[in-house]
């Protein structure tokens, strides 16, 4: 599904990412943990193909496709999507606007019947409930005003109706409470087919006692020090980031 | 180039009753003693007129023949069906019965000056240039040397009209550059409640008018005015406006005002807070692209205590185009307890686009609530690459937040019927201009 070979990328000249490899195979679930500033969301804007984000080396395919090439909607027609960490408030614009046009690319793209606003509305208002959002959220503007839990929702919320063959959830878990967590990870686990696949991006190992994870990476200095499986998150959590320090020179 | 201050003193006015020839003669002087405005003008600093004396639009308006059909296509693309409005059209100046559809209403009267009777002439002479001072604003003292005939409206004490006015002022090109004048006097007497639209629009045609339009609105204790000024002109049309409100005790003014491009678009909006209590709502958006100019001069007088105004005008200026804001607030020392709030926030889809904004505050009486802002923005990258990485095409992406950027004060409109009419004309506007900015590069 997606293959990154030795990727570079710099952010203000800076360089972040450090030469990343990973393969990531259908139906897959992989986290990434490692502390911050590690390149965790730089990552993701890579991926995702945000301006300034500049790939100094490196490839990557995804569903056979040179990624690198395309632009950032193009990406998302593709079939990828980015959860963002922090979601963007865009005060105007309704989340129902934002929604459906971005329904109506995705659907025609794929050469799928355009649906109408009814339908829509109806679609709108099961998914709300699916991540436990009020539908009065798709009235107001794009993120306007919302809690940060109430942005992941969005967030969650988005990635239901566009159906990526692959989403990378940035952060999607943190600043909620239990319960909050509890609705977002049922939401994505009813997101497994078999053969969608997740990078789930996080800081706690919390997540993934509702998620369980096929692999587990640690990246640090903008290159995965430790790669391994579920019990990887667990040694971290007893452990800290501490003991892989040395490791990621 | 040709004196246009002369040009102007030439043009006398045709079959107009006597008793408006007072005005005209003082309109006449006035416009005389005044000398077209320079850059050190303050009040047209970033606005030329050089348009208007290059033009020469020395034409006079023709009547149209109303029963054409591109006139009819043209009306009914203005025509606002939701709105149910009482719909008066004129076309290049000229009143047009075949394209109007004025049911008349009991409680409003609308009449030409040249057809009132005695009452309303005396109603008309009380009134007329009371709210625009044509010592201060020359385009009024234009107006009033020009002055042949204009519309009454007059509601009745503690008269309810629930039926709008749409009023609608279309021009199309005549073989000469020509000049217009509009004038619109609104007389609201005690306790009465009605809402006008002024609606300008033309033809796709290249224009070559020059109108000059002045409008009072006189409101007496307690009334409610909603009123609209559109101008949804197409590119070469010139307009200088002004719209002069006098608010009497615990009136309400709501105005709301919207200007796509021009050449030469420059609005004067004036009120004044004459009785205690008095509230307005003054909102605006402004849209110029291409190589338009755009100009909102507001000017709130705050002359008596009590009295509110929130003020929001927006702008999203593409291309190469020019907006100028100025925002003035003059609260008088008799003037306490004024509330008053001005916000004005201006989005620049190019990098060559230009906009100077400036909030002005005088205030002389110490017990006030005033706030004031303005901002100038780029288009948000981050919130570019949000809507993209939804698989949304970046153009499609620019239009949303270029609409959004206006869509609360469309959105907030009291006739949401206005606002469901005017959402497409304006994300069609965007959607065109992207185009068109594709297509050049
Ligand atoms: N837009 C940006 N501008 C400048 N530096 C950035 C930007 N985004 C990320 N960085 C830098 O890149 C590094 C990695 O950041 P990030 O990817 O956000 O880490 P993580 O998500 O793992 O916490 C940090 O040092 C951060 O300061
Ligand atoms: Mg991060």
């Amino acid at each position: 599904m997606l293959s990154i070979k030795n990727l570079h990328a710099t952010v203000e000249g800076e360089e972040i990412l450090r030469g990343i490899n990973l393969e990531i195979g259908p139906g897959e679930v992989h986290a990434i943990m490692g502390p911050n500033g590690s390149g965790k969301s730089t990552l993701g804007h890579v991926l995702t193909g945000r301006e300034g984000y500049e790939v100094t080396a490196g490839e990557v395919t995804f569903m056979g496709q040179d990624l690198l090439a395309l632009a950032p909607e193009e990406r998302a027609l593709a079939g990828l999507l980015l959860a963002f960490q922090y979601p963007v408030e865009i005060p105007g614009v309704s989340n129902m606007e934002f929604l459906k046009t971005a329904v109506d690319g995705i659907r025609k793209y794929r050469k799928l019947e355009a649906l109408d606003s009814v339908s829509f509305m109806k679609l709108a208002r099961e998914v709300c409930k699916r991540v436990d959002l009020d539908q009065n959220f798709l009235k107001r503007g794009v993120n306007e005003g919302f809690s940060g839990g109430e942005k992941k929702r969005n967030e969650l919320m988005q990635m239901m109706l566009l159906e990526p063959h692959l989403a990378i959830l940035d952060e999607t878990d943190s600043g909620l409470d239990i319960d909050a967590l509890q609705v977002v990870a049922a939401g994505i686990n009813s997101m497994r087919d078999g053969k969608r696949s997740f990078v789930m991006i996080t800081h706690y190992q919390r997540l993934l006692n509702f998620i369980e994870p096929d692999h587990v990476h640690v990246l640090g200095g903008g290159r995965i020090v430790r790669s391994g499986d579920k019990s990887l998150a667990l040694e971290l959590e007893d452990k800290g980031y501490g003991w892989l320090e040395s490791e990621a020179v | 180039m040709s004196n246009f201050i002369d040009e102007a003193l030439q043009r006398l006015p045709t079959e107009t009753p006597d008793w408006l020839s007072e005005q005209r003669r003082r309109g006449r002087s006035s416009w005389k003693s005044s000398t077209m405005p320079t850059r050190k003008t303050e009040d047209w600093k970033y606005t030329r007129l050089r348009v208007l004396e290059e033009g020469a639009y020395l034409g006079r308006a023709e009547r149209q023949d109303s029963s054409s059909p591109a006139l009819t296509a043209l009306r009914d693309q203005v025509k606002i069906p939701e709105l149910d409005a009482r719909m008066l059209v004129f076309v290049n100046g000229f009143y047009s019965p075949e394209l109007s559809s004025p049911t008349a209403m009991d409680a409003m009267e609308v009449v030409h000056f040249s057809e009132a009777d005695e009452t309303q002439v005396e109603t008309i002479r009380a009134h007329l240039g009371t709210a625009a001072d044509r010592d201060k604003y020359m385009f009024t003292a234009l107006s009033d040397s020009w002055l042949d005939d204009g519309v009454f409206v007059h509601v009745t004490q503690n008269s309810k009209v629930t039926t709008p006015l749409h009023i609608v002022w279309l021009t199309v090109p005549q073989r000469e550059a020509f000049s217009l004048s509009q004038r619109l006097l609104v007389v609201m007497d005690a306790g009465s409640e009605a809402t006008v639209v002024e609606h300008f629009a033309s033809d796709g045609a290249q224009q070559n008018c020059f109108t000059n339009g002045v409008t009072e609105l006189v409101l007496g204790a307690n009334a409610r005015l909603c009123h609209y000024r559109l101008h949804l002109e197409e590119e070469h049309a010139l307009h200088i406006g002004g719209v002069h409100a006098r608010l009497d005790r615990d009136a309400r003014l709501n105005s709301f005002h919207l200007g796509l491009g021009s050449t030469l678009k420059r609005l004067d909006v004036v009120v004044r807070h004459e009785g205690n209590g008095a509230h307005c709502d003054l909102n605006g958006i402004y849209l110029p692209r291409h190589s338009q100019h755009i100009d909102y001069h507001t000017c709130i007088e705050h002359a008596r205590p009590h009295c509110t105004t929130n003020e929001v005008f927006r702008g999203v200026i593409s291309d190469n185009a020019r907006a100028v804001f100025n925002g003035r607030i003059h609260i008088h020392p008799d003037a306490q307890k004024t509330v008053a709030q001005l916000s004005n926030k201006n989005l620049l889809t190019s990098n060559r686009a230009e906009v100077d904004t400036k909030p002005e505050l005088e205030i002389y009486a110490d017990d006030v609530k005033c706030t004031h802002g303005a901002t100038v923005a780029q288009l948000d990258d981050y919130a570019l690459y949000y809507l993209c990485s939804r698989g949304i095409a970046r153009e499609h992406a620019q239009v949303m937040l270029s609409t959004g950027f206006i869509n609360e004060l469309i959105n907030n409109l009291q006739h949401s019927t206005l606002g469901e009419y005017l959402k497409p004309v304006l994300s069609d506007m965007f959607v065109q201009q992207v185009t068109q900015r594709e297509r050049a590069e």
